[in-house]
């Protein structure tokens, strides 16, 4: 704590899209009490701060920090040992920082096949010379330098000691809100828990719909069908519930979308995909080989459907990286 | 165990339902048929029971091929639909793997009944000569890969 009795606040962001900070301001009215209660060190996002002024901080001097964003360059994991050094509880908030998220798909490529898509194939890219970005480069005024690309997108957790998960994406109001608050009153969880969620509750517990005993013959992508009003799966539609731990309310499906699973595995999942992919094969209605590999081959994208929010978390954490093993 | 010269023996993971492969495997080595010793057979009360978790497992621990066989549909299932589940599920399995970038050939699912212990045998050999010639997976290498 500082001298004034605040909370020394860190906020930081890694491989993420800027939707965590605004989970942030999404507390509205009480980003206020946020205020009064935390004095913010660190939030590039918001405010100007240089990498310095974290530099020059003694150890531990932050008491928490909230790291969103996925480490995907070596700047991302520069920042997450520099502020591990410098903060007392590290706590991996959101999807990306717990879990890789979106920008983990990317594990299903590698730089090369990245770099030649966004530098050469992109149909809006003129780049004659193919070139591509360079970690130094002799300038006139002297060597300038980049950080370089990883091919493998990771998550906080397997590159730093992280204390606490906040999943989501982003992660909810009123689960942002508990966290601090239970920083604040000094009532933390074990180290290494998963905060602001469900342990032992999956979405479909929370959802409105109940679902029901269908089989189905046909799936859907969510813009292929208008859905009904009752459970999402039961039509086809392919949804992470029984798949993804609770904490969310259920927004999504609240609202007719199915459930994408970002906020994790559920209660005794080790690996989400292959979780929800069985609970999809538990629908299919086919009684002979042909009919079953018909129904299942309507999922096109099985990684990037089933592991949409964790690919880095998961077991194979990636797609196999050619010249390796 | 066989060796085509590379010094590589694979290591194979056999997901084998007690009632008709298992069995199967059984009267194969009762009878002595000749097969390579590359398969570590798990018995599982029913193909439909293998989880997917179970197969990404074996990749990860260090297998180099995976085999999940049961009983023939329909009819032969000792709880009548338990393999349904099975084809159900396998062929998005299969599909997974072939996007994490594991090859076909490391992975193979089927129907070989108690009374076709040649049948196993042959797919024992052939199986091991064709994850021989993929060479190893070694997945745990691929999450140890130093970022230059």
């Amino acid at each position: 704590m500082a001298d004034n009795g605040k909370l020394k606040l860190g906020l930081y962001w890694a491989a993420s899209c800027g939707g965590c900070e605004i989970a942030i301001v999404e507390l509205r009215e009480k980003i206020l009490d946020l205020d009064a209660a935390a004095d913010i060190l660190f939030w590039p996002c918001a405010m100007d701060f240089k990498y310095k002024d974290v530099e020059a901080m003694p150890d531990g001097h932050i008491d928490v920090c909230l790291f969103n964003g996925a480490i995907r360059s070596s700047e991302n994991e520069e920042m997450a040992h520099l502020l591990r050094q410098k903060s007392q509880v590290l706590v991996a908030f959101g999807s990306c920082a717990h879990e890789g998220c979106i920008p983990g798909l990317g594990n299903l490529f590698d730089r090369q096949s990245i770099f030649d898509r966004v530098y050469l194939e992109t149909p809006s890219t003129d780049n004659p010379d193919s070139i591509f970005p360079q970690t130094s480069y002799q300038m006139p005024e002297g060597e300038v330098h980049i950080p370089s690309f990883y091919n493998t997108v990771k998550t906080l957790g397997q590159v730093e000691d992280v204390d606490y998960f906040v999943p989501g994406c982003p992660p909810q109001a009123p689960q942002i809100w508990a966290v601090i608050g239970a920083i604040l009153s000094g009532e933390l969880p074990e180290k290494g828990s998963v905060v602001g969620a469900s342990a032992t509750k999956t979405v479909c517990d929370e959802c409105k719909y109940d679902r029901e005993e269908k089989r189905v013959t046909k799936f859907y992508r969510p813009h292929e069908i208008i859905a009904e009003d009752r459970c999402l799966f039961d039509q086809g539609i392919i949804c992470s519930g029984p798949a993804t731990r609770a904490g969310c309310e259920a927004r999504c499906t609240s609202v007719g979308m199915p459930c994408r699973g970002c906020y994790g595995p559920g209660p005794n999942v080790v690996d989400q995909g292959a979780a929800l992919l069985s609970a999809v094969a538990s629908v299919v209605d086919a009684d002979t080989e042909e009919e079953a590999a018909r129904i299942v081959g309507d999922v096109l994208d099985p990684v990037g459907t089933f592991y949409r929010f964790g690919l880095p978390a998961s077991m194979l954490h990636r797609k196999k990286l050619e010249g390796v093993g | 165990m066989s060796d085509n010269g590379n010094g590589f023996e694979p290591r194979i993971v056999g997901f084998l339902c007690n009632w008709c492969t298992y069995t199967a495997a059984d009267t194969a080595g009762v009878s002595r048929m000749k097969q390579t010793a590359n398969v570590d057979i798990i018995r599982v009360m029913c193909s439909g029971r293998v989880d997917p978790t179970f197969i990404l497992k074996a990749f990860v621990e260090g297998a180099d091929g995976v085999i999940v066989s049961g009983c023939h549909p329909p009819g032969d299932c000792h709880y009548s639909t338990g393999n349904f589940k099975t084809f159900r599920r396998m062929p998005m399995v299969e599909a997974l793997l072939e996007q994490y970038g594991i090859e076909k050939g490391r992975f193979h699912w089927g129907w070989i009944s108690g009374a076709e212990a040649p049948k196993w045998a042959r797919l024992v050999n052939e199986f091991t000569e064709q994850v021989r010639d993929l060479g190893p997976l070694d997945w745990k290498r691929q999450l140890q890969s130093k970022e230059d």
